[in-house]
């Protein structure tokens, strides 16, 4: 255990700490992506999505604490390594400036937290219920589930609900676009002709996650998916 | 003053072995109660101290930069030779030795020769172990190229950043044995005297840079490893912060000088841009591998370098060295330039530069060959500059560089004052009166790894560990004198800042006692040297206060150390009625070719103070040439 | 040309971490400058023009002004060693900026190197870290002949490139996190590619981190500022390569 501890205190166990936690949030992330996508394919399809996720039971509950545990690490390490960051340097330049880091890598501290309080709102939304109660008790009249579709699409066809999801998409571009390059040397991988291709390959998936979330959330608001059906 | 070398007798192959088995040994049990006092941590320095501290010593080493790893040694360029024959084109310990002592015009004592000739081949075995990257062939074989002077190739090199490579081999020695307690470090630290009890040397005197406190160190030795005086010139190619305060501190406390006059001036530096100019770069002499040195024929041709077609160009070291060519040696190189120049077909604005061109190189083997070769030094050249050597050639001139002279050693490397060590450039021993190109970190390296690991212990056997402590009372004295003269620096509160004295300083030396000298040049700067110090005295404003971190402070003291010492060194250049390697004096030439005088000039010069720079009193270290026959050195 | 320059002046060493009290931003201008000086040749006409004032001068760390010795290194206008890429302060010329530009000078800012006086600050930090293990542990007069382990050009290469560094600290200063991931990286490289440091492989990817986090320093977010100022152009490659090392060593200690 103190071999744990002492790796994960360490700085360079920190930042592997946060490209392992990371890669799993990422493959979260698109396996999300890829159950909900299944709302462009119909009512019928998302739903038995649906279904079929609650009707692991057990299982379904040990994803779910293990993705929160693996979300809290994340954001804990996150938090910890900042801070020893903001320690390192006490005072601040009169003039700063910087020569190649990208927007996404200086506001990875400020997009994660950005993320955080987006994915509380999310679950409240969705998950929990708790903002919108009224479309998420919808249940299915034949089988007894959740009603997912009716539930989403009715969401998004508020334009304001919609496009602040579209929005946070941005936010999660940018953290993913810095995030899976930053995965790869962070665990020791670079290679003088395959890291540029990393960081190619980090910025479209990164685009293509974000985009497929938006194109939801847009689909449904222009009308393009939902309503009459 | 007693001058005895000490060289072991028996054949030269023989006397580093008879040596090392006479010294008296100390016991492994006993050796970490004697405490050695290090000054410097370039090669040298940071090797000995290391070195020293493996075998058990206790050391405390001292530098002025904020690390040991910035010495200076950290810039030497081009590569360090070795007779390991990996070529196998007839290198040997003897060719090396050969080669070096006719080098150094033979004013260089022939069994330390032999001894650093016979270290080359250990030295790379270390630094190799130590992880010392040296460039390698395509077999993962150490390579080597060929260097000024010598017609073998046997310079090993890291890059353009040999010397930075070795230092640092060094200096993680040097750091292991400090993170080992075996050392302890004191950087930001400048040694401002030597402490002599019962006439040996027991410790020094230092100021902390940061607090301003002067502090006595007490030890059973000292080994000074503190460089060159090259900045006497002000402009050389040495670091802003070397000086001679150590040696000209230690010399005054009746440590002989030997050979002051000899200095180098190297044929390829970066020419002098302004007035603001504060110190000169350096282009490897391993350029001279493959760039070829002109001038043009026609005086003042203004004409771009390009469009001066080759039958119009004198290419003139290939012209008069015709073995040698482009690799003349460094004296012979820079003479030549200077002569060029003087004759007014310099090129540039100035008119005080020659051409050192690729063309020809890059037609042959491409410019990424090129690049590969001298990369950085090019691109240091281009930052300078603004020019880029790919396209047109590198203006060179030559410039101070290295000095020969120094402390005045035994074979132990022992100083006239017992119990006072010396190495590297800081003594006198090895390049006689001029230094082959890649010799240098040689030397450094072999005095600090092989050789005062060796005798440190033959003079640490005689003495009681520890018989001194700071208490003493010639600490205290010596304390209250540095203290005084910091405070009579602080207190002149003139109108001329150091810097106008050091460059004043300067002129003075590179105009009387530079490249050329002569009888009435010289007999103007002693006159002129001892007014400006004077003026110094009375006039040179030094703000701020001792009891801080005080950089003005700092070079005041040096420049005034430098002032006597500047004295000295045209003291020495008029008394050598001779020419040779690196001391040329207009009134013994054949042509602009060196005319030595080894009738009565085949002895190292040794200065013994005497209270006044012009009551120093001069000593001779007769030379015998045994070995190596006496002979008009020709590079033709 | 002229400039107007803007210099972080503090009489005093920092003695605890919020040393932003302890000094201030100063303007000077400065007339007759050469396009053909150095950065520090131009603060050197600075010091002169002050010193006959009667003021005292700025203090800087310099030595070689050659680009290798890694004394020297300011952050001007919030890059240090300037805007010109692979290039030290010293081999920084005056020519890099326009006539009449107004010139930021701040110390390197890290709380692992403390402000001794004005633009110098302690570096001490980085000797210490070498201490703890970037080394080989030969005593003098032991090895084989240099010879006798061929290492594959390539290999040696890699080594060199990381071993280049100059201990400047310019990644530190430039890092928002001031991490020293890429000084310490390239000792763990240089040796990581050489069969003789292999030896000790383990023990040196541990300790130097270890002395590293132990110094204060932040750790790497990945922005690659330090490989853009770093005078060298030592790769970011070498902190994957610590990283690496760092977890082989972890995943095999016993």
């Amino acid at each position: 255990m103190s071999w744990l501890s002492s790796f994960w205190r360490s700085s360079i166990g920190g930042k592997v700490t946060m490209a392992v936690t990371g890669l799993m949030l990422f493959g979260f992330v698109v396996s999300h992506l890829l159950g909900n996508l299944q709302l462009l394919q119909g009512k019928d399809k998302i739903n038995g999505y649906a279904k079929w996720l609650h009707d692991l039971g057990p299982m379904l509950w040990v994803m779910r604490i293990g993705l929160l545990a693996i979300f809290v690490l994340h954001v804990w390490t996150a938090l910890r390594l900042s801070r020893a960051n903001k320690n390192a340097r006490p005072v601040a330049y009169a003039k700063p400036s910087t020569v190649q880091a990208t927007m996404a890598s200086r506001s990875m501290l400020l997009s994660g937290l950005s993320l955080l309080v987006f994915i509380i709102y999310h679950l409240l939304h969705f998950t929990l219920g708790v903002v919108s109660a009224e479309h998420h008790d919808l249940k299915l009249a034949d089988a007894g589930g959740h009603d997912v579709y009716t539930m989403v699409t009715t969401a998004f066809s508020v334009p304001a609900i919609a496009i602040a999801y579209a929005a946070f998409q941005v936010v999660l571009f940018l953290h993913l676009s810095h995030g899976i390059q930053s995965m790869a040397q962070t665990i020791g991988l670079h290679h003088a002709r395959y890291s540029p291709m990393i960081k190619t390959v980090s910025f479209l998936v990164a685009l293509v996650i974000a985009g497929g979330n938006m194109l939801l959330a847009l689909s449904v608001m222009l009308g393009l998916v939902g309503g009459a059906q | 003053m007693n001058l005895d070398s000490r060289i072991p007798g028996g054949p030269i192959q023989d006397k580093w072995d008879s040596r090392k088995f006479d010294l008296k040994l100390v016991n492994p049990a006993n050796k970490r109660k004697y405490k050695v006092l290090v000054v410097g941590s370039g090669l040298a320095g940071a090797a000995a101290a290391a070195s020293m501290a493996e075998l058990g010593y206790q050391v405390e080493c001292f530098c002025y930069q904020d690390s040991p790893r910035r010495a200076h040694s950290i810039a030497a360029q081009g590569g360090i030779n070795a007779a390991k024959n990996y070529r196998n084109d007839g290198d040997s310990v003897w060719r090396l030795f050969y080669d070096t002592v006719k080098g150094g015009d033979f004013r260089a004592r022939e069994a330390n020769v032999y001894r650093l000739a016979q270290c080359s081949v250990n030295i790379i075995d270390q630094a190799v172990a130590q992880g010392v990257p040296f460039a390698r062939d395509y077999a993962g074989l150490l390579d080597n190229r060929s260097f000024g002077g010598a017609q073998v190739s046997r310079t090993f090199y890291a890059r353009g950043q040999t010397g930075q490579q070795l230092l640092l081999g060094a200096y993680a020695a040097l750091s292991r044995q400090i993170g080992l307690g075996t050392v302890k470090m004191y950087n930001r630290t400048e040694m401002l005297d030597v402490v002599l009890v019962d006439g040996h040397a027991k410790g020094i005197i230092v100021r902390d840079m940061v607090t301003g406190e002067v502090r006595s160190h007490a030890g059973d030795a000292v080994v000074l490893a503190t460089g060159g005086y090259g900045n006497v010139f002000y402009l050389s190619t040495n670091a802003k912060g070397c000086n001679v305060t150590a040696a000209w501190r230690a010399h005054k406390k009746g440590a002989g000088f030997a050979n002051p006059c000899y200095t180098q001036i190297h044929p390829t530096c970066i020419p002098v841009s302004g007035d603001h100019q504060s110190k000169l770069t350096l282009m490897s002499e391993s350029l001279r591998n493959d760039g070829r040195v002109w001038i043009p024929k026609k005086q003042a041709d203004k004409r771009p370098a390009h469009e001066i077609p080759d039958d119009e160009r004198d290419y003139y070291l290939e012209r008069k060295y015709p073995s040698f060519g482009n690799l003349a040696p460094r004296d012979i190189a820079s003479r030549a330039a200077k002569e060029a120049c003087d004759k007014g077909l310099g090129i540039g604005e100035t008119g005080l530069g020659v051409y050192l061109d690729f063309r020809d190189a890059i037609a042959r083997l491409g410019e990424p060959a090129i690049k590969a070769r001298y990369g950085n030094l090019f691109h240091m050249y281009g930052k300078i500059t603004a020019e880029n050597p790919y396209k047109q050639p590198m203006r060179i001139y030559p410039a101070v560089h290295y000095t020969m002279g120094g402390l005045w050693v035994d074979y132990d490397l022992m100083s006239s004052i017992p119990g006072m060590f010396v190495l590297g450039e800081a003594n006198f021993s090895d390049h006689g009166a001029n230094r082959l190109g890649a010799s240098a970190l040689m030397q450094g390296l072999a005095d600090g790894y092989f050789v005062i690991p060796y005798t440190i212990g033959g003079y640490l056997a005689g003495q009681k560990a520890g018989s001194v402590d700071v208490n003493h009372d010639a600490f205290q004295q010596t304390v209250a004198t540095v203290n005084d003269r910091v405070s009579k620096l602080l207190s002149i509160q003139g109108k001329r800042t150091v810097d106008h004295f050091h460059k004043e300083l300067g002129k003075i030396m590179w105009g009387r006692c530079g490249m050329a000298r002569n009888d009435a040049g010289l007999n103007e700067a002693l006159k002129e040297i001892p007014a400006l110090r004077e003026e110094f005295w009375q006039d040179v404003r030094v703000l701020g206060s001792g009891q801080s971190f005080n950089q003005s402070l700092e070079k005041a003291g040096r420049v005034a150390d430098f002032l006597e010492f500047g004295e000295l060194m045209c003291r020495d250049a008029l008394e050598r009625r001779e020419s040779c390697g690196g001391h040329f004096r207009d009134e013994w030439q054949d042509e602009g070719e060196a005319r030595r005088d080894d009738d009565n000039f085949a002895h190292a010069a040794v200065w013994e103070h005497k209270g006044e720079v012009k009551d120093a009193v001069r000593h001779q270290e007769e030379l015998k040439f045994d070995n190596v026959a006496l002979a008009v050195r020709s590079y033709k | 040309m002229k400039v107007i320059l803007h210099i972080w002046r503090q009489d005093k060493a920092s003695t605890n971490d919020n040393f932003k009290q302890d000094g201030r931003m100063v303007r000077y201008e400065l007339a007759d400058v050469s396009p053909d000086m150095s950065f520090l040749e131009m603060l050197d006409v600075l010091n002169e023009n002050l010193i006959e004032k009667g003021e005292e001068s700025v203090a800087f760390d310099h030595d070689c002004r050659e680009g290798i010795c890694g004394a020297c290194g300011v952050v001007i206008d919030g890059v240090p060693h300037g805007p010109e890429r692979g290039t030290t302060t010293c081999q920084l010329h005056m020519r890099s900026f326009k006539d009449g530009a107004e010139i930021y000078i701040e110390p390197w800012r890290a709380k692992a190197f403390p402000v001794v006086r004005d633009l110098v600050v302690d570096r001490g930090s980085l000797d210490r870290i070498v201490q703890s293990g970037a080394f080989i542990s030969v005593n003098t007069g032991a090895p084989q002949d240099a010879n006798a382990i061929p290492i594959p050009k390539s290999d040696a290469e890699r080594a060199f490139d990381a071993a280049t560094c100059i201990g400047c600290g310019a990644c530190v200063a430039a890092c928002k996190n001031a991490s020293a991931m890429l000084f310490v990286g390239a000792k763990v490289s240089h040796f990581a590619y050489l069969p003789q440091g292999r030896v000790e492989r383990d023990s040196r990817a541990r300790n130097l981190v270890k002395a590293m986090d132990e110094e204060g320093f932040g750790n790497c977010t990945n922005q690659n500022e330090c490989e853009a100022v770093c005078p060298k152009e030592i790769p970011v490659r070498v902190i994957a390569d610590m990283n690496r090392e760092y977890l082989r060593a972890k995943a095999r200690e016993g």
